[in-house]
């Protein structure tokens, strides 16, 4: 390495010995935005002039030239250290892009695909008695079904995740909440058709075979969503100091009081971002509601015991089945709807948990 | 009504471990009892045993006899939930119920437990058990804004005022100091000298002249070694033990010889 100055020959203080420096050289401010805006501009210059243009090759040649030209500059002007900073700087900037560039895509390309057919008309009307190769029908039906099942897989599934969670934060101990937290932990990894051929099959006991409805999706889709309040509603209890337990306990509380007037109104906030995000899980499930709920429902049903219901996810696998063009703008515009709903529950989500958050003014 | 404590032959254990040994004291009413010693003594332990608060601990559990008056509360029949509610605790560090406004925050112990009372009544509770802890000129225009908006010092008055409202007969001090600057401690002092006059008080604390300041009685609690369990080793006016303790153990440690 090029550090020698810690040499016994150190001549100490002085004016030409580099290591009592405080101050070194450093590049301007605006260094890095410029270079990065000037060899994009250069590098697009040159393929261009080579008629060689492609985004990704322009993404990756900016990236290298400006890394390098960065690297170098600075270990020139600023020295070693600064250099090595420029350096993981520009590379923690570059896995940033790579991470969001999926993420951008795909939003992109369903905001693409999905406005030309995403109007008022689509999200008003269903697709019955529309035929094949018509120009019309909406999700509405779909947008119904996803609705009434999720909720209704929500309301299944909170107040039992929730309890288990505080029974196994409150009062499980040894072998009992080892083996419950073992089997939440298996039940997180189930591959959702398993769900779904597991209502199947209890609906085929109760019912007699063949019975599809909208509650047989939303009982699959709970078994889903369960382990995952569980744990996480599980992480949000224990965040909760013991402190405030004890305070409660020492004005003569109860524990069961403690526990509704103490601990779950304070960790409600984290609670309401755990279960946003296990329906936010479930609300994109295809395989468990193609097996139970249908897929073939065409009419707008509201009613969960009764006849098959159609769902955003299950629409746009069918839609894309059917192959025409129109079929496939129709499952675009369900994909936008699908995404718009699951932005606007975290929206909901976001103020419920500023509702009930601690405030400390 | 302050109530007088009998302690005796207790130990505490947590799982197999003898935390505190064969401890037996007698707490005045009406009166402070500091309890003074080395960290890790057992002193914080065996307070919490006097509201059986070491429970919530798991594995904690005492053996012997705790007498509030007359009655043993590790009687087989007796609920540790009301003998907290005659029994208050105060902790080292001010815990305001974040969700709570200050006023909700002074009315929890009554409110949690589910007894009814009617606005009037809830409001004069607030501003008695405020006063009572000097702090309602500071708070009586902000009720409805959150406790852990207040300061330290603040914050750690409304904990006291919030145990006073279960109206206990006694209360219990966790080093609750400790975490405050010399002013706030100032305030609190006075506020435990106003309190006597009311409740049986006892006090832990790291800091001897606070314990010589507001104590009528002290007790000194050590290890007998290093890894063995913690002791009473004496026990007597505060007076006389920091003048003229009878162990050469209390002298060295309250003349900061060691510990």
């Amino acid at each position: 390495m090029s550090l020698t100055t810690a040499q016994p020959t150190d001549p100490g203080p002085g004016p030409g010995n580099p290591r009592r420096e405080l101050r070194s050289g450093s590049l301007p401010r605006y260094f890095p935005p410029a270079l990065l805006a000037s060899s994009a501009a250069v590098i697009a210059g040159v393929l261009l002039a080579f008629s060689s243009f492609g985004f990704v090759l322009w993404g990756v040649l900016t990236a290298l030239a400006y890394t390098v030209i960065a690297v170098a500059a600075s270990t020139r002007i600023e020295g070693g250290r600064k250099a090595k900073d420029r350096l993981v700087t520009a590379l923690v900037y570059l896995c940033f892009t790579l991470a969001m560039l999926p993420l951008v895509s795909v939003l992109w390309t369903v905001l693409g695909n999905g406005l030309a057919r995403f109007d008022g008309y689509f999200l008003s009307v269903s697709m019955n008695g529309v035929l094949p190769g018509m120009d019309a029908g909406g999700a509405y039906h779909a947008i119904v079904g996803t609705l009434a099942i999720t909720g209704l897989a929500t309301l299944i599934s909170v107040p039992v995740g929730v309890m288990t969670a505080v029974y196994l934060v409150e009062y499980a101990r040894g072998r009992m909440k080892r083996a419950i937290m073992f089997f939440v932990d298996v039940m997180t990894g189930i591959p959702s058709i398993v769900a779904g051929l597991f209502v199947v099959a209890l609906w085929i006991l109760l019912f007699g075979p063949g019975a599809t409805n909208g509650a047989a999706g939303a009982i699959s889709l709970a078994v889903l969503m369960i382990p995952v309040v569980v744990r996480s509603g599980e992480e949000m209890l224990r965040l909760v100091p013991q402190d405030l337990r004890e305070a409660s306990y020492a004005l003569g509380v109860p524990k069961w009081r403690t526990i509704t007037k103490v601990v779950l109104p304070t960790s409600a906030a984290g609670l309401t971002t755990g279960i946003m995000l296990a329906i936010a899980r479930v609300i994109g499930e295809t395989a468990p509601l193609i097996l139970t709920a249908g897929s073939s429902a065409v009419s707008i049903n509201w009613h969960l015991f009764d006849g098959q219901m159609m769902s955003l996810p299950v629409f746009i696998y069918s839609q894309v089945r059917m192959g025409g063009a129109v079929n496939y703008e129709r499952a675009w515009a369900a994909a936008l709807t699908l995404i718009l709903v699951v932005m606007l529950l975290f929206f909901l989500a976001r103020m419920i948990g500023r509702l009930f958050a601690p405030k400390s003014r | 009504m302050a109530k007088r404590i009998d302690v005796s032959g207790l130990h505490v254990y947590y799982g197999d471990f003898l935390a505190v040994e064969d401890v037996s004291m007698t707490i005045e009413p009406r009166s402070v009892t500091a309890f003074i010693g080395s960290s890790g003594c057992g002193k914080s332990t065996f307070l919490r045993t006097l509201n059986r608060m070491h429970e919530v601990t798991p594995g904690a559990r005492a053996e012997g006899k705790v007498l509030l008056d007359d009655m043993d509360i590790y009687a087989p029949d007796v609920d540790p939930v009301l003998v907290r509610s005659e029994v208050g605790m105060v902790f080292q560090k001010a815990n305001p119920f974040p969700t709570m406004s200050i006023y909700d925050n002074v009315l929890a112990g009554a409110r949690l437990n589910n007894r009814r009372m009617s606005r009037s009544a809830a409001d004069d509770l607030v501003e008695e058990s405020l006063r009572g802890a000097n702090l309602w000129e500071e708070v009586k225009d902000r009720l409805n804004k959150p406790g852990s908006g207040l300061s330290g010092g603040q914050q750690q008055r409304l904990c006291i005022a919030r145990a006073t409202a279960v109206r206990p007969s006694v209360l219990l001090m966790d080093e609750p100091c400790s975490a405050l600057d010399p002013i706030s401690t100032l305030a609190i002092e006075d506020l435990i000298h106003k309190l006597k006059e009311e409740y049986t008080i006892v006090i832990v604390t790291h800091n001897m002249q606070q314990a010589a300041r507001v104590s009528d009685r002290t007790a000194f609690f050590n290890l007998s070694a290093p890894g063995k369990p913690g002791k009473l080793i004496e026990m007597g006016e505060t007076n006389k033990i920091f003048t003229r303790p009878d162990k050469k153990e209390t002298e060295n440690y309250i003349t900061g010889r060691f510990g």
